[in-house]
C-alpha cells in the first residue's frame, strides 16, 4: 500500500526522507566499494523486470481476486540486500514520478516501508534462516511466505504509524491497525507464494543463479555485512520515530488538545442533551453523514450560538462565507491566468 | 597496416553446460576485407564473434588482432580497435538519449568534451541520423536503432567492425540503407548473418560455419553455388538467385 | 496484457511532453525540483481542516501545466487512477469526526468533511505538481539535477537504466502475457503457471543484463558512467525559484481567498 502525500505532515515526511536517504547513501557506498561493474546493468534490468512483473496478475482461487509480485523480497534473494534496496527504491521513484503512486513527499516513507523491511529485515533475518543456503522447495516456500508476511506486516504497521503521527486522517491508531494488518497478512501470503513460485522456477532452470549466494563478493562476509546496515537502519528508524513524535507533540499541541476536548465533549453529551447544544450536536451527527440535508428553518438562527460554544472551535459564519466566496474567486483567477497563457501560445 | 589483421588460431570453446560451440576454428582476415559469417542457428556464429572481441574467452586457441594476442590484459586495448555491433540494438542502446549513447564510448576513452561532441556528430552523420541526437532510444524505429547502434561503435573509431545479424528485423528500405552503409565503409568488416543476399552485395569473402566448425572459406558467389555444401550446413542459396515464386491467382 | 501497454504508453507520453521545446523546458531542472519540493512542503504543512487557504496553491501546477501545454485530461486521468488510498483513508474522517467546524450560510459542516476535502485537495495538488514536474522536465534532466544536488550516482543511474529497460521488458512481459491469453481459453492465470511465466521473464532479463554489460564493456565501460551533460544556472532560474517560493510563503501566511472574499463582500 503506497503512502500518500495527502496523508503526511511535513515533519513525518521529512523524517522518513532522511531515514530512507541515509540508507540509500549507505547502500550505494557499499556497492561502490564492492566495485562490481556488472551490477550497473544487472540492477537496472532487474528494476525494469520488477516494474513489468508487477503488472502480471495471477488469479487467487476461490476469492475472485488477483495478486502480483511486489518484488522486494525476490530482489533481495537475487541481489543481496544493498543492491535490492536501491533497485526497489528506483522502482518506487519511477512509480511516484510517472504514475502518481504516493507522491514525492511520501516517497521517503514508501521507500522505507516497501524497501527497508523486505531487504534489510525480512530477507536476512527470516528468509535466510528459514530457507537456508541451499533450501529444499518446501523450505523456500516457507521462507518466502514467512519473510513476505513479516516484511508486509512491518510495512503496513509503518504506514499506520506514519499516518497517525501525521494527524491528517482521523483514524485512531487501533482501528487503523485492525484495518491494515489483516489485509496485509493476506497480501503477504500472496507475495510469498508468488516469490516462491518464481524462485523455484529459477532454481530448476538455472540453479547457478541462486546458490551459492547470488552475489559472490558479498558472500565472503555476509553476516557482519548484513548486521551493520540492519543496526544502522534500526538506529535511524528509532531516531526518526523519536523526532517525529517530539515534533508532532511540539508543533501540533492544538490538534492534540482539540481531539482530547472533542472526546471529552462527546462524553459530556448526555448531560447537555436537553439544551440547544445537545439537540444540535445530535443533528450534526446526522448531518455529517448526510450533508445534503437542509437544516430545519427554526434551528437556523441558533447555529452560530451553538457553534460558538467553547467546546468547539470558534466558527464565524461570516468568515466561512468569505472563505467560500474568496475560494471561488481564487479558482476563477487561476483558471483565467492559465487560460490566458494557453491562448497566448 | 598489420594491426588490422584479424587472426583466429584453432579456437575452441564449450558452453558452461559442456556443449561444444567452437571446435578448432582458424582463419586470417586482412585489412579492409568484408567477410560474411553464415551458418544455421546454433552453428557457432555468435560465439565466434564474441571471441573476436574478448567478450568470451576461448577454452584453447588464440585470437590475434594485429600484433596483439587477445587476453584479459589486452582486452581494453582490443576494444578500441574492434567495434562490436550487437544483434539486438536494445542491448546496446542503454543511455537515456541517442547523443549520450553514441558519446558513451568516446567518454570512456577519456576524450575532451569538444572531441566527444565532434565524434558523436560525425558518427551520426555517417549513419545518416544527425536529427536523432536528442531522441530517447525507445522512440526509435528498428532501422533507426540499428543505425544509432552502429554510430555508437563508429564513434570509438575502430579499424575493425564486427556485426551480429545487422539486417535482422529491418524493413526492406532500412535493410537497403544498411547495405549501402556497410558497403561504404573502409573498415575491416566481419558480418554474421542469415541474409545471404546481403553477403553477396557487401562481402568479398564468406566463412560457412556448421556445428562449431569452419566448413568453407572463399568467394561468396563460388560458395553459394555449391548447393550440396549449403544444404549440408542447413542453408539455402541467396533468395535473389532462387526462381521467382509463382504468383498465386 | 493491455494494461502493461497502457502503462508503457503513459511513461512514454509524459516523457515526450518533456522533450518539447517549451519555455519551461529551458528552466534548470534543479530550479523546478526545488520549487516543486517547496510547493509540496507548503501544501502539506497546513492544518488538517484547511480548505480555502489551499486553493491559491493550485496556481503552481496550473500555470506550469499551461506554460508547458500539458493536457488537462492527462493530469485528471492520472489523478483519478492514483486516488484510491488517500480517498479510502480520508473517507473515515467524516465518519469519525463529526464536530461542526464551520457554517456555510446556514449549513454546519463537520470537521470530518472539512478534513476529507482538505485531504482530497492536498492529494490533487501534490500529485499534479509531481506529474507536471516530470512532464516539463523529463527523467534524464531530473536525474542530472538529482546528481548535482548530491544524490549518489548509483541511484540516479539505476533510475535511468530502469526507465530505459522498462520499455524493453514491459514489451516482453506484454507479449508473453498476450501469448498465454490467446491459448488460455479463458482460464485465469494460476500460481502454477505464474511461476514459470514470470520466471522466464526473469531469466530473459538476466540474460539481457549480461548482454548489456558486454555491450558496455565493449565500449570501454569500467564501472563508472560518465556524462557530458552540463547544467547552467541562470538568473532566470533564480527568478523562477524565488518567485514561486515567495508566492508559496505569501499563500502560506495569508489566507488569500478569505481576504478576497472579505474584500468582495465589503
Amino acid at each position: 500500500m503506497h503512502m500518500a502525500d495527502a496523508l503526511l505532515s511535513p515533519a513525518v515526511g521529512a523524517t522518513m526522507w532522511v531515514a530512507s536517504g541515509a540508507l540509500l547513501a549507505f547502500s550505494a557506498r557499499q556497492l561502490r566499494e564492492r566495485g562490481e561493474d556488472h551490477l550497473v546493468p544487472l540492477m537496472g534490468v532487474l528494476g525494469a523486470f520488477v516494474f513489468a512483473a508487477q503488472m502480471i496478475n495471477f488469479a487467487i482461487p476461490a476469492t475472485g481476486s488477483s495478486g502480483h509480485l511486489g518484488g522486494g523480497l525476490l530482489l533481495a534473494i537475487l541481489l543481496g540486500p544493498h543492491a535490492a534496496f536501491i533497485v526497489i527504491a528506483s522502482v518506487l521513484t519511477v512509480q511516484a514520478l510517472f504514475f502518481a503512486d504516493g507522491g514525492l513527499l511520501a516517497l521517503g516513507a514508501n521507500i522505507f516501508n516497501l524497501g527497508v523491511f523486505p531487504c534489510f529485515i525480512a530477507y536476512p533475518l527470516v528468509y535466510r534462516l528459514v530457507a537456508g543456503a541451499a533450501g529444499s522447495p518446501g523450505r523456500i516456500v516457507a521462507g518466502s511466505v514467512a519473510a513476505a508476511v513479516v516484511g508486509l506486516q512491518l510495512g503496513s504497521l509503518a504506514v499506520v504509524c506514519q499516518t497517525v503521527a501525521s494527524g491528517i486522517s482521523s483514524l485512531p491508531f487501533g482501528s487503523f491497525l485492525l484495518l491494515m494488518q489483516p489485509i496485509h497478512l493476506a497480501i503477504g501470503v500472496v507475495e510469498g507464494l508468488a516469490t516462491a513460485a518464481v524462485v523455484l522456477f529459477v532454481r530448476r532452470a538455472r540453479p547457478d543463479l541462486l546458490a551459492p549466494p547470488p552475489v559472490p563478493a558479498a558472500a565472503a562476509a555476509p553476516e557482519p555485512g548484513m548486521l551493520r546496515p540492519l543496526v544502522a537502519g534500526l538506529a535511524v528508524a528509532a531516531v526518526a520515530a523519536g523526532g517525529v513524535l517530539s515534533w508532532f507533540a511540539s508543533s501540533q499541541p492544538d490538534g492534540l488538545e482539540w481531539s482530547i476536548e472533542r472526546v471529552a465533549g462527546e462524553e459530556g453529551l448526555p448531560e447537555a442533551g436537553t439544551g440547544v447544544h445537545g439537540a444540535l450536536a445530535a443533528l450534526q451527527d446526522r448531518l455529517s453523514f448526510l450533508p445534503d440535508y437542509g437544516l430545519p428553518a427554526d434551528a437556523q438562527p441558533e447555529v452560530p450560538e451553538a457553534a460558538a460554544d467553547a467546546a468547539w472551535p470558534v466558527v464565524d459564519p461570516g468568515t466561512s462565507l468569505a472563505g467560500v466566496v474568496g475560494g471561488a474567486i481564487t479558482l476563477c483567477m487561476v483558471w483565467l491566468v492559465t487560460l490566458l497563457m494557453r491562448r497566448r501560445r | 597496416m598489420s594491426h588490422h589483421i584479424v587472426e583466429a588460431r584453432d579456437l575452441r570453446y564449450a558452453y558452461p553446460d559442456g556443449t561444444p560451440a567452437l571446435c578448432g576454428v582458424s582463419f586470417r582476415i586482412h585489412h579492409g576485407e568484408a567477410v560474411g559469417v553464415v551458418g544455421a542457428n546454433g552453428a557457432g556464429k555468435s560465439t565466434l564473434l564474441l571471441q573476436l572481441n574478448g567478450l568470451l574467452e576461448p577454452a584453447s586457441g588464440e585470437v590475434r588482432i594485429g600484433d596483439v594476442a587477445l587476453s584479459r590484459n589486452t582486452r581494453a586495448q582490443v576494444h578500441r580497435s574492434v567495434g562490436f555491433v550487437f544483434q539486438d540494438p536494445d542491448d546496446q542502446l542503454f543511455m537515456p538519449t541517442v547523443f549520450e549513447d553514441v558519446a558513451f564510448g568516446p567518454l570512456n576513452l577519456g576524450l575532451s568534451e569538444d572531441e566527444v561532441r565532434a565524434r558523436v556528430t560525425s558518427a551520426l552523420e555517417t549513419v545518416g541520423c544527425p536529427q536523432l541526437a536528442g531522441r530517447a532510444p525507445y522512440h526509435l524505429s528498428g532501422g533507426e536503432k540499428r543505425a544509432v547502434a552502429i554510430a555508437g561503435v563508429l564513434a570509438m573509431t575502430p579499424s575493425i567492425l564486427v556485426l551480429d545479424e545487422p539486417s535482422a528485423g529491418l524493413d526492406p528500405a532500412a535493410r537497403r540503407r544498411l547495405i549501402g552503409l556497410l558497403g561504404s565503409f573502409t573498415h575491416t568488416r566481419i558480418i554474421a548473418t542469415h541474409d545471404l543476399d546481403l553477403v553477396l552485395e557487401v562481402c568479398s569473402r564468406v566463412l560457412v560455419m556448421h556445428q562449431g566448425e569452419l566448413r568453407a572459406d572463399g568467394e561468396p558467389r563460388r560458395i553459394f553455388s555449391d548447393v550440396t555444401l549449403l544444404a549440408r550446413c542447413g542453408l539455402e542459396p541467396p533468395l535473389g538467385w532462387q526462381a521467382a515464386l509463382p504468383v498465386p491467382r | 496484457m493491455s494494461h502493461i501497454d497502457a502503462a508503457l504508453r503513459d511513461l512514454r507520453s509524459l516523457e515526450s511532453l518533456a522533450r518539447r521545446d517549451t519555455p519551461l523546458a529551458q528552466v534548470d531542472p534543479r530550479a523546478k525540483l526545488v520549487a516543486t519540493l517547496a510547493f509540496i512542503v507548503a501544501v502539506v504543512s497546513f492544518d488538517r481542516y484547511t480548505v480555502a487557504a489551499l486553493l491559491p496553491f493550485a496556481a503552481y501546477p496550473a500555470v506550469l501545466a499551461a506554460m508547458a501545454e500539458v493536457p488537462w485530461r492527462l493530469l485528471v486521468r492520472k489523478l483519478l487512477i492514483a486516488a484510491p488510498f488517500a480517498v479510502m483513508v480520508g473517507l473515515f474522517n467524516p465518519l469519525l469526526d463529526s464536530a461542526p467546524q464551520l457554517v456555510l450560510g446556514s449549513i454546519p459542516v463537520s470537521g470530518g468533511w472539512l478534513s476529507f476535502a482538505s485531504i482530497l485537495l492536498r492529494f490533487a495538488l501534490t500529485v499534479s505538481a509531481a506529474l507536471v514536474l516530470v512532464a516539463t522536465t523529463g527523467l534524464y534532466p531530473l536525474c542530472v539535477a538529482l546528481g548535482r544536488l548530491g544524490v549518489p550516482w548509483v541511484f540516479t543511474n539505476q533510475l535511468l537504466f530502469l526507465f530505459r529497460y522498462a520499455f524493453v521488458l514491459g514489451g516482453e512481459a506484454s507479449r508473453m502475457a498476450t501469448a498465454r491469453l490467446l491459448r488460455a481459453n479463458g482460464r485465469p492465470l494460476r500460481l502454477a503457471s505464474y511461476g514459470p511465466l514470470v520466471g522466464h521473464l526473469l531469466l530473459r532479463s538476466l540474460e539481457r543484463a549480461q548482454r548489456v554489460h558486454q555491450a558496455m564493456v565493449a565500449r570501454g565501460f569500467d564501472g563508472r558512467l560518465r556524462s557530458h551533460r552540463q547544467l547552467r544556472w541562470t538568473a532566470r532560474d533564480s527568478v523562477f525559484v524565488l518567485g514561486w517560493c515567495g508566492f508559496f510563503l505569501l499563500a502560506r501566511s495569508v489566507n488569500l481567498p478569505q481576504w478576497l472574499g472579505e474584500v468582495a463582500g465589503a
